[in-house]
C-alpha cells in the first residue's frame, strides 16, 4: 500500500490519497494521471491493468485500486 | 468570393437545416438552430455597441459555447476562450492583455466569472440567445467584412511567464479550413468526435468543416478519455467516423489493449498530431482499424491550426519517427540555417496566408518571431519562425527534429518551461527552480531550492498555472547547479533523474 500512495503522491503531492473516496468521480485524477499511475503500478507491482478496469469503482480511492492490484498479483 | 467564415453556414443552412450538426450530452443544435441563435447573440452584441473588437467567452465546452463563437463574429468582432480549467491568475493575465470590454458565460459558470477583477459587461448565454435578430444590422456589418480582420484569440504559453495571444483573420482560418479538408477528404457524411477542448486553435478541424459541408460534429465528455473502453462505445454508439486527435488520447486507448475488448468500428480518419505518435502504439491502431485513414498533422498555433501533412502509408519501424510531411497547398515551409540561407536542415519558418496577425496586443513578442522573409528584400513579406528545427529526409519528406528553446510537448500541450520556472519562482518560500521534461517518462520534472514543501508547492501552483502545466516530479535541492556562464544546468538536472 505503501509504494502505491508513493506513485499516487508523487503524481498530486496536495492530495490526501489516505481519504479521497472520489478520486476520478471528483476530477483530481485526469485521463492522463490515470495513464502513468497504470505505467507506474505495471514497474512496480509488475501487474497490467487492462482497459475494462479503468472504471471509477477501482480509481476513486487508493484503497480501491490497492485493492484490484492485490487480486491481479493473486490471479498471477 | 468568400470571405468570411461564416459563408459556409449560410450555404449549409439553405440545404440541410434540420440536420444535427453540434452535440454533446445535454444539447443538439441542428444547422437551423445554429444559424438563429448565432444571430441572435450577435444581434445582442450589435445592439449594445461590440464592433470589431474581442468578445471573452467564458463557458463549459458545448453547442452553446460554438454558437456563441459564430455569434462574436457575426458581429464583426472576436473571441476570445477561456476555460474553467484556467487558474484565475491566469485569466486576470488574459483579460489584461485583451482589454475586452465584455464577457460571455454561461449560467453554470456565472460565479465564478463575477470574481474576475473585471469592470467590463458580463452577461450570461441564456439572456441573449433569443434575442430579436436584427437582420438589417446584420446584412450591413457582414458587408462591411474584411477577411484580413481578425476571427479569434487564443493564448498560448509563454516563456517569460506570461500568456502569448494568438490572432488569426478570416482569411487564413478560410485557407486552413479549404486545405485541410482536400487532404482529410471532409464531406456531409463525416461524423466527428471532438477531444481538443474549445479554447485552442486545435478545434477548428471539427467547427468550421462542420458548418462547410453539413456535417456532424459531437463533443466528446471529458470523462471518456479515462475510461478506454466506455470512449470506444460511446464512439460506436454516436457512428464517430473522423476523429483529429493529440497523441496521447489515441494512446491511452491502444496501450490498455482496449482493442481486446471494443474497436471503433466506424472510423475511417484519424487525423493526430501535436507529438510523435509511437510506432508500436501506432501499428496497435493500424491493425484494428485497418480501413481507416492515418494523417499526421504538423503546425503551431501561429500558423493557423497545422500547416504540414502527412499520409501514414508506407511501413514504419519501431525505432523510425514518422514524419511531418509535407506543407498545405498555399502554404511553404523553408528551412533556414542560423545565416537565414535555405539548408537542408534549419528552422522551420512558415510562408502564405496561414501565418496569423501575431501576438495580440504584444509587438515585442511578435517581432521576435512574426519577420520579414530574410530571402525578400523587395517588399514587406511576413514569415513565421516556429524554433522548431526540421530536416528533409532521402525522400524529400519533412522530419521533425527538435526545439530551438525549452518549449516542450506534454500531453499535446505546448508548454514553455520557463513560464513554470517564473511562476514557481513567485511563490513564497523559494529562492530559484529549474523545470526538464524527461522525454522517456513524459514527465514534467520541477528541481528548486526552497524553505517550501512540495506539496504546498504543488496546492499553490496549482492556483497560477493549468493542470498541465504542473509539475509531475518536484524534487527539493540544497543548492542548484550552474552552467560556467551562470545559467541553470539543466543538463546537470537531467542527470540527477537518472
Amino acid at each position: 500500500m505503501d509504494d502505491l500512495l508513493s506513485i499516487l503522491s508523487d503524481l498530486h503531492p496536495d492530495v490526501d490519497f489516505t481519504t479521497e473516496e472520489n478520486l476520478m468521480d471528483d476530477g483530481i485524477l485526469d485521463s492522463f494521471d490515470i495513464v502513468s499511475i497504470i505505467s507506474e503500478i505495471g514497474d512496480v507491482f509488475d501487474v497490467i491493468i487492462g482497459a475494462n478496469e479503468i472504471t471509477p469503482e477501482n480509481f476513486n480511492s487508493a484503497e480501491a485500486l490497492y485493492a484490484l492490484i492485490e487480486k491481479k498479483m493473486d490471479e498471477e | 468570393m468568400q470571405n468570411h467564415v461564416l459563408d459556409y453556414l449560410d450555404e449549409t443552412v439553405k440545404r440541410v437545416p434540420d440536420k444535427l450538426a453540434y452535440a454533446n450530452e445535454t444539447t443538439q443544435y441542428t444547422f437551423a438552430d445554429v444559424y438563429r441563435k448565432n444571430r441572435s447573440v450577435a444581434s445582442w452584441l450589435a445592439k449594445n455597441g461590440y464592433y470589431k473588437e474581442p468578445v471573452v467567452v467564458f463557458m463549459r465546452k458545448s453547442p452553446e459555447e460554438i454558437v456563441t463563437f459564430f455569434g462574436t463574429i457575426q458581429a464583426g468582432c472576436f473571441y476570445v476562450p477561456i476555460d474553467e480549467e484556467m487558474p484565475f491568475a491566469r485569466v486576470q493575465l488574459i483579460l489584461e492583455n485583451c482589454k475586452a470590454r465584455v464577457i460571455i458565460c454561461d449560467r453554470a459558470l456565472l460565479d465564478a466569472a463575477r470574481k474576475f477583477e473585471f469592470t467590463g459587461e458580463l452577461v450570461c448565454f441564456d439572456e441573449i440567445e433569443n434575442t430579436e435578430i436584427l437582420d438589417e444590422q446584420l446584412t450591413l456589418i457582414r458587408k462591411k467584412a474584411i477577411d484580413t480582420d481578425p476571427i479569434y484569440i487564443v493564448f498560448t504559453s509563454g516563456s517569460t511567464g506570461i500568456p502569448k495571444g494568438v490572432c488569426a483573420c478570416h482569411r487564413s482560418v478560410l485557407d486552413y479550413i479549404e486545405q485541410l479538408s482536400e487532404v482529410l477528404g471532409f464531406d456531409e457524411n463525416t461524423v466527428f468526435g471532438n477531444q481538443t477542448p474549445l479554447y485552442f486553435d486545435a478545434c477548428l478541424k471539427e467547427l468550421y468543416p462542420t458548418i462547410k459541408f453539413g456535417a456532424t460534429t459531437w463533443l466528446i465528455p471529458h470523462n471518456l478519455f479515462s475510461m478506454p473502453v466506455k470512449l470506444v462505445e460511446y464512439m460506436n454508439e454516436k457512428k464517430i467516423n473522423t476523429v483529429c486527435w493529440v497523441v496521447s488520447a489515441l494512446t491511452m486507448i491502444s496501450a490498455f489493449r482496449t482493442f481486446d475488448t471494443v474497436v471503433p468500428k466506424f472510423l475511417r480518419t484519424v487525423a493526430f498530431g501535436s507529438e510523435v505518435f509511437p510506432v508500436k502504439q501506432f501499428h496497435l491502431w493500424k491493425n484494428a482499424v485497418p480501413e481507416a485513414r492515418f494523417v499526421n498533422l504538423y503546425g503551431p498555433t501561429e500558423g493557423t491550426g497545422m500547416c504540414c501533412y502527412y499520409p501514414v502509408e508506407r511501413e514504419f519501424m519501431p525505432d523510425e519517427v514518422i514524419p511531418i510531411g509535407f506543407p498545405f497547398k498555399n502554404t511553404e515551409i523553408m528551412l533556414l540555417d542560423e545565416n537565414n540561407k535555405l539548408a537542408e536542415e534549419g528552422e522551420i519558418c512558415i510562408r502564405g496566408t496561414s501565418v496569423t496577425l501575431g501576438y495580440y496586443n504584444n509587438p515585442e513578442k511578435t517581432s521576435e518571431c512574426f519577420v520579414q522573409n530574410p530571402l525578400n528584400t523587395a517588399y514587406p513579406e511576413i514569415i513565421y519562425r516556429t524554433g522548431d528545427i526540421g530536416r528533409r529526409n532521402e525522400r524529400g519528406e519533412l522530419v521533425f527534429v527538435s526545439r530551438k528553446d525549452y518549449q516542450i510537448k506534454h500531453m499535446g500541450h505546448r508548454i514553455e518551461l520557463g513560464e513554470i520556472e517564473v511562476n514557481v519562482n513567485l511563490l513564497e518560500g523559494v529562492k530559484m527552480s529549474g523545470c526538464v521534461y524527461d522525454q522517456v517518462k513524459n514527465k514534467i520534472i520541477l528541481f528548486y531550492v526552497g524553505t517550501v514543501s512540495p506539496a504546498e508547492l504543488s496546492k499553490q501552483l496549482k492556483e497560477r498555472l493549468p493542470r498541465y502545466m504542473i509539475p509531475n516530479n518536484f524534487y527539493q535541492l540544497d543548492e542548484m547547479p550552474f552552467t560556467a556562464n551562470g545559467k541553470i544546468d539543466r543538463i546537470a538536472l537531467k542527470n540527477k533523474l537518472k
